[in-house]
């Protein structure tokens, strides 16, 4: 599709509005209709494992195209009117759709090193993507994000030579049935470590967090939420938990690290978001406390644990996402996203502004949003796990967001209207505002459908995602193995 | 196994530069360099000391061949890593240029708009 979309983009740029929005929505109708469905592989080629890639449909990777396919969907639609400032706006789409094609592929791929190669087209889309209006910062932030995400990528390739060399494949379900078959050995403990670290930094978690704060402000803000809202998920935390989990079999010491992890970044990243004056840039900080909580709610290892990590994961998706795009629209009308310059927007925008109000209230955790519910369940996670320390500084973390997310509002939503900006602001175009006003739509409604019909909600989006990470837990893998080398065509 | 200790020096080469070097173009060499280091680290552990290439012609069969090639499948894995490096280096090399058009300076240490 992106070599489509560049083809027939020479003929008309409308077109290449047409072709990625068909190319996502198909997508997003696809991943919608295959929730609840039955665990499945596909074989490439026909080759059968372990010889061949498989891909794998079970519950988390369900969940996880669900969400890429839905943002991605969204941001495309954004993006028809947002990026007509930008010069080659058919590029914009052909990069796009190729890093959806990867985290795609990243989701579904039964095969490390096919997860690496994906892994690859992904980031190396998304470091175009970052610097696509190529301004002085655009480049600066797309260059430390290149640099920083090569050396993660190496270390991700690194951990996978060294799984072959003692398994002799690289097949998860057969390095899984095998890993689990032999003692521990340091090998693979250091495998694994450099797992976590190739996988951590494209997460954001700290301290690989450096690239972030600078990449996430200075991508158009569609591709913004993208990376905030699936990237750092899809590449970085599904990829950590499917090769921790399912593939190297979750040793303590890897929970233990990922705990710590979770825990540094929710509070540093906390921290250094308060103090920001730029309103994408204490965004993106957010993303990074936001990552730690996912981290650490998965690095539990609880059932609760599970199914904290997996919903916060899906609300962060909508709400992050609706952040980056009003945050978008703002810039788009007012010309700058500097909070002291902003002001009073809740009368000449109002569609942007109460979008704007119901995300920060969803990630600072204010019933009936969707927040409050995911950060209830990983606190009760923690104190059910006997992890004191870290129920208090999820708490602290809570009511630091809740702070700094005060601060934007009052800053751009509320208060005056500044007099330079008073003449020329006005609602943003019909496109921007459909994402904007979906994403609070789903925000509000994964909260009330949470509250009202909590059981059920969980049975079919959570349990399965959350039934998959437990059997990497508890029994070795095992349904995953007999799925994958068992059945399968 | 000294093959394995030079490998993982050549790694570190790549990191110092990385890390060491101010020049943008240093730092591109210190991360392809790391790259190829992780390359000829999959293929050393495929290797089988005297060794055959894994080709099947009429003159041996798939036995004897299993018993003494070196191993194929590191081979394939470390052509689509070599593509994917390439890629990596068209789009740095690119973002260099771009980089010197804007700040007029290769100096990272002064590439530093983005602060906080």
């Amino acid at each position: 599709m992106t070599v489509v979309t560049l083809l027939l983009s020479k003929a008309s740029a409308r077109i290449a509005d047409i072709t990625a929005f068909l190319t996502a929505a198909v997508t997003t109708v696809i991943a919608f209709m295959l929730i609840g469905s039955p665990v499945n592989t596909y074989w490439m080629g026909n080759w059968f494992p372990p010889f061949g890639i498989t891909l794998v449909y079970d519950g988390l990777s369900g969940l996880m195209l669900l969400i890429i396919n839905l943002i991605a969907l969204l941001s495309i639609i954004y993006s028809f009117s947002y990026m007509e400032k930008y010069t080659a706006k058919p590029k914009f789409y052909a990069l796009f759709l190729l890093m959806l094609a990867g985290m795609n592929g990243v989701a579904l791929t039964g095969d490390l090193f096919n997860l690496f190669v994906f892994l690859e087209i992904a980031s190396i889309a998304s470091y175009a993507l970052v610097g696509f209006g190529v301004e002085h910062q655009e480049l600066e932030a797309s260059f430390k994000y290149l640099i920083l995400g090569s050396v993660a990528s190496t270390m991700v390739l690194l951990g996978i030579a060294l799984v072959y060399a003692m398994t002799g494949s690289v097949n998860m379900a057969d390095v899984a049935s095998t890993l689990a078959a032999m003692p521990a050995k340091t090998t693979i403990a250091f495998a694994a470590g450099v797992f976590l670290m190739g996988f951590a930094l494209k997460s954001g978690l700290v301290p690989f967090h450096a690239w972030l704060p600078d990449a996430h402000p200075s991508a158009p803000a569609p591709i913004s939420a993208m990376l905030s809202g699936v990237l750092i998920k899809a590449l970085g935390v599904y990829a950590m938990v499917r090769v921790m989990f399912n593939v190297l079999g979750a040793a303590p010491i890897y929970l233990d690290i990922m705990l710590v992890l979770g825990a540094i970044s929710m509070v540093i990243g906390g921290f250094l978001a308060v103090g920001q004056f730029d309103l994408k840039r204490q965004f993106a900080y957010h993303s990074v406390s936001q990552m730690g909580y996912i981290v650490l709610a998965l690095g539990l290892g609880t059932p609760l644990g599970l199914i904290g990590g997996i919903f916060h994961l899906i609300n962060h998706a909508t709400f992050k996402s609706l952040l980056f795009l009003a945050s978008g629209a703002i810039e788009h009308a007012t010309g700058t996203k500097h909070m002291k310059k902003l002001g009073g927007l809740k009368e000449s925008m109002p569609v942007t502004s109460t979008t704007f109000v119901i995300g920060s209230l969803s990630i600072s955790g204010v019933p009936p949003f969707n927040g409050f519910f995911s950060k209830l369940i990983i606190i009760l996670a923690c104190v059910q796990a006997q992890q004191w320390l870290l129920a208090v500084l999820a708490s602290i973390a809570s009511v630091i967001t809740l702070l700094s997310f005060l601060k934007a509002m009052k800053f751009s939503v509320f208060g005056q209207v500044p007099q330079a900006i008073a003449e020329r602001i006005k609602e943003v175009p019909f496109s921007m505002a459909f994402s904007m006003i979906f994403l609070a739509v789903m925000c509000l409604g994964i909260g009330i459908a949470y509250l009202v019909a909590g059981p059920t909600f969980t049975d079919i989006f959570l349990q399965p995602a959350a039934d998959v990470l437990m059997d990497g837990l508890e029994n070795g893998s095992a349904n995953y193995i007999a799925t994958v080398l068992g059945i399968g065509g | 196994m000294s093959l394995y200790v030079l490998t993982m020096a050549l790694m570190g080469m790549g990191i110092y530069a990385l890390i060491a070097k101010r020049h943008i173009i240093k730092k591109i060499i210190g991360i392809v360099t790391m790259e190829y280091a992780i390359n000829l680290f999959l293929i050393l552990i495929g290797y089988r000391t005297d060794g055959i290439a894994p080709i099947q012609d009429s003159q041996i069969s798939a036995v004897e061949l299993a018993a003494r090639a070196v191993d194929p499948l590191p081979q394939a894995l470390v052509l689509t890593s070599i593509v994917i490096g390439l890629g990596t280096l068209a789009l740095m090399a690119s973002l260099a240029i771009k980089l010197y058009e804007k700040y007029k300076t290769f100096d990272m240490s002064e590439i530093n708009r983005l602060r906080g």
